[in-house]
């Protein structure tokens, strides 16, 4: 998510997507001197539309930390936050960002991350979410308003868990947002942001399903990525972001024309050997290491459930600017992880089915439980109802210490060998 | 004649297996991994050669009419061990001049002749008692040079320490240095030439004055051509541990986890579920009717409950490896261990031993608690599914084996058939030489990048 271009890709959107990260930094550095309000805040379930129209910029702890992961910084961070009492099973997304905030809060672009204004807590699916901005209330000693985001338990959204969250939005989070923007929300604001949003969101969809064709001209976990970082961050509801993804569709369109496949860290993909759909977040401290794993023996991700933490668009769901308060309700209640298990396994189920996948990958994260948890469940389940072989690698987010190089190569390789061996049996 | 070759490079031992174009398998070696996996894979793949002539030869005296006098089966054992006998002469006398070559070097300096003359008189007892250690019904704790030659030869040093004519430690310390030259020794002795010396050991202990002589002839003409007849290698598969340290094109690499699973599926027919327990890793497999694995996990992060785990304690206790199981066996008393980690398991074995309770039933302990590891790791795999094969080192464990029975049993009920095999630690190298069958029927065969001539070549 809204990871600073690399030499992976040279896309124009690719260098769009830079500027306009750069250029959120750069707001945010000055942010102070320009009188603009910060908010604090994580992805699934994020009101980006509604902090937009109060004027107020958002900073998102969870990319900080992968982005320090991706920048081999998160080690010394964490090393930080447990020296300063946090134990060694805390969330080290949690501990990567105490660690950042307690070494200068130097943002990913080198420049300085302002301190909140406020921070705003959508609760949803992850109860650490919780625990972690009480350790920012306790460093930052700023307001904290929470929205809290009813799980799907019964594996559907009902009107009273919509009205619920209308009503949290109404009386407790739109006045603590506007008393720390010292404005009224204009609803026409956020209503034209909402309409941005779903433009944006077409074209992520239209990305997300060229993964369907063959061979996939996306990589829907490690290129997907890259793909999210507008949309589920600062830049959902904005122009740049409806310039952005319009441009990425016709990259991709390009590429499904041509049969180029995605490009990898070692170059563009020559040959699409397996399509893998993959549960779980990537690992960041090594992720370029983990990529290759996949693209050097021909394994294309073709669709995974990490790239759908900031919302389920591929489901239909769409922002829709008709009714600006039951949209973010729906939103926040969608998302990938406030779902049950069995809603997961079917979501899964169907992606094996859609994408006309190979394989599936689960990557367990000794950090995220909202992920890990009845993982091994899902692979047998998922197994069961496809027939299609599912792997398992445990990783973590951001510490390096939990990426075993040597033994998750050895399971990737056994496992993309047995798939091998799969299409040979059923080729004879 | 014709073959395809696995080699599964442990952490600990590197296995070689020889198939023939018809999957019969020919010959199997193994040899310690040391640090050098090129020569492990090498010395391995000899002994393989090796045995490989000798199911040569068993099948040219069972097709062999005029034979019928004679005790094939005897013969072999017997020329089998004198063989043995000639390989460790040859490498005595290896390390022997090894042993002159360090002592003509700088550091001995001055201790030179003190250690010099007690070397060689060691060394000529173990030329000497070498024999001994292959008269039929001998036991041999291991067949490794390192254990037969190091046990000579540490004994002929103690006693020689304990009489004040040389420094242990400097004996010890020469000898330490020129066995690891041996064992990176690549024989150049001919094959044929050992074999034709073992005969002649061999055949005045198994042939009697009776037999005619022109039966002796012709055992010597069969085991002549047998001894020179070419083996030619169309096709190799590397895995293990150390695979990626193969002189091998990637694609003639394969994962052990396929391997371990497609070998045990070979010998058992009937397997649906493998647990390999291996020196530093557990696998726990799950493979279809015809030996593709369709699931697997494997342990990561920590070795605990592997078969380092046994070692340690073996070595804490300052016993034999494979002392441990009989030992566990004779437990009268179930005491509980809970750790996990070797390191901590170390721990509490000698805070137990200290409270007065028995090594016997700590010993016992400890296995469950290695196989109670393996249990979950089954179980994340996919369970036990009739039938369950048990693989690798640690299957030669008897105590293992029993409880792994009970634990089965336990959670899988006691229909479950458990197979154990005496070769189940060439199980990954049996499934790597099938791949490498299926890799030669296809047309896809691949050889060594620099392919090392041995022994046997």
């Amino acid at each position: 998510m809204a990871i600073a271009a690399t030499d992976v890709s040279k896309d124009r959107s690719q260098a769009r997507q830079k500027r306009m990260i750069a250029d959120h930094f750069d707001k945010l550095e000055h942010a102070k001197e320009t009188g603009k309000k910060v908010v604090y805040t994580f992805v699934p379930g994020n009101l980006t539309e509604l902090i937009d129209a109060l004027g107020m910029l958002p900073v998102l702890p969870e990319i900080n930390a992968l982005q320090s992961g991706m920048r081999k910084k998160s080690a010394e961070y964490i090393a930080e936050a447990e020296k300063a009492g946090h134990s060694e099973d805390v969330c080290t997304y949690v501990k990567c960002d105490i660690g950042m905030l307690k070494s200068g809060n130097v943002s990913p672009t080198g420049t300085r991350l302002p301190p909140p204004d406020l921070l705003l807590l959508s609760y949803t699916g992850c109860f650490t979410f919780m625990k972690w901005f009480e350790l920012l209330k306790q460093e930052y000693n700023c307001p904290v308003v929470m929205l809290h985001v009813p799980y799907q338990a019964d594996g559907m959204i009902t009107d009273e868990m919509r009205r619920y969250i209308v009503d949290q939005l109404e009386q407790v989070v739109i006045p603590a947002m506007e008393q720390v923007a010292g404005k009224k929300l204009d609803m026409q604001e956020l209503e034209k942001r909402l309409a941005l949003s779903a433009k944006a969101e077409d074209d992520l969809v239209a990305v997300w399903e060229s993964a369907r064709h063959r061979p996939s001209p996306i990589d829907g976990y490690f290129g997907g990525v890259y793909y999210i970082g507008p949309i589920f961050s600062a830049f959902r509801g904005t122009e740049d972001a409806v310039h952005y993804y319009r441009e990425l569709r016709e990259e991709v369109t390009a590429r499904m024309a041509t049969g180029e496949g995605p490009t990898t860290p070692d170059g563009p993909t020559t040959n699409e050997k397996f399509r893998i759909v993959v549960e779980g977040p990537p690992n960041w401290t090594h992720f370029y290491d983990f990529w290759r794993m996949f693209s050097r023996e021909g394994a294309t991700v073709v669709a995974s459930t990490y790239t759908r933490v900031g919302g389920l668009y591929d489901l239909g769901f769409r922002h829709d600017s008709r009714r600006p308060l039951e949209t973010l309700a729906d939103y926040c209640l969608g998302c990938y992880t406030n779902m049950n298990l069995p809603s997961r396994i079917d979501l899964i189920e169907q992606y094996i089915k859609r994408y006309d996948a190979d394989g599936f990958l689960i990557n367990s994260v000794k950090s995220c439980n909202s992920f890990s948890v009845g993982q091994l469940l899902v692979l047998r389940e998922l197994e069961k109802r496809t027939g299609v072989p599912g792997g398992f690698v445990e990783s973590d987010l951001v510490d390096p210490r939990y990426f075993g190089k040597a033994n998750i190569d050895n399971r990737l390789q056994s496992y993309f060998q047995m798939l091998e061996g799969k299409k040979r049996k059923g080729a004879q | 004649m014709k073959c395809v070759v696995g080699i599964d490079l442990g952490s600990t031992t590197t296995k070689a297996v020889l198939l023939d174009e018809r999957g019969s398998v020919l010959g199997q070696g193994i040899t310690n991994s040391r640090s050098n996996y090129a020569v492990a894979s090498s010395v391995a793949r000899d002994e393989a050669l090796t045995a490989a002539r000798f199911t040569m030869l068993e099948r040219a005296f069972e097709s062999d009419q005029r034979m019928g006098s004679v005790e094939t089966q005897t013969l072999l054992e017997r020329l089998a061990a004198c063989f043995r006998l000639e390989v460790y002469l040859a490498q005595l006398e290896q390390l022997g001049r090894v042993m002159e070559l360090l002592l003509a070097g700088d550091q001995y300096g001055r201790h030179r002749s003190e250690t010099e003359a007690p070397a060689r008189d060691i060394l000529a007892e173990c030329i000497r008692d070498a024999p001994q250690l292959f008269v039929p019904g001998a036991r041999r704790k291991s067949d490794f040079f390192r254990d037969l030659a190091g046990a000579a030869f540490m004994a002929g040093a103690e006693r020689r320490a304990r009489e004040g004519q040389v420094v242990f430690e400097r004996i010890v310390a020469l000898f330490d240095r020129a066995i690891f030259d041996v064992e990176t020794w690549l024989m150049n002795v001919e094959f044929a030439t050992l074999l034709s010396r073992a005969l002649d050991r061999a055949l005045p202990d198994v042939i009697t004055d009776s037999v005619r002589s022109d039966v002796r002839d012709e055992i010597k003409a069969i085991v002549d051509r047998v001894a020179t007849v070419p083996i030619e290698e169309c096709s190799y598969v590397g895995t293990g541990y150390g695979r990626q340290t193969l002189p091998f094109p990637k694609e003639a690499v394969r994962s052990e986890i396929l391997c371990h699973g497609r070998g045990a599926h070979r010998v058992f027919p009937g397997t649906r579920s493998v647990l390999d327990i291996g020196g530093q890793d557990t696998k726990a497999l799950q493979v279809d009717d015809s030996g593709m694995v369709t699931a697997f996990q494997m342990n990561d992060r920590c070795a605990a409950g592997c078969g380092r785990y046994l070692g340690y304690i073996a070595d804490e206790l300052n016993i034999g490896l494979h002392e441990l199981g009989p030992l566990a066996l004779q437990s009268t008393k179930v005491v509980k261990i809970n750790s996990t980690c070797t390191v901590f398991a170390g721990a509490e074995l000698r805070e137990r031993l200290s409270l007065g309770q028995r090594r016997e039933d700590i010993l016992a302990a400890l296995h469950r608690s290695i196989l109670t590891r393996a249990m979950s790791l089954i179980a994340r795999s996919g369970g036990i599914r009739n039938e369950f094969t048990f693989t690798g080192g640690v299957c030669k464990n008897p105590m293992a084996t029993k409880v792994l029975g009970e634990l089965v049993a336990e959670h899988y009920g006691s229909d479950i058939v458990i197979h154990t095999h005496p070769d189940s630690i060439y199980m990954g190298a049996l499934g790597a030489a099938l791949f490498a069958l299926d890799d030669l029927q296809a047309g896809r065969a691949r050889l060594m990048l620099a392919q090392e001539k041995g022994i046997a070549s």
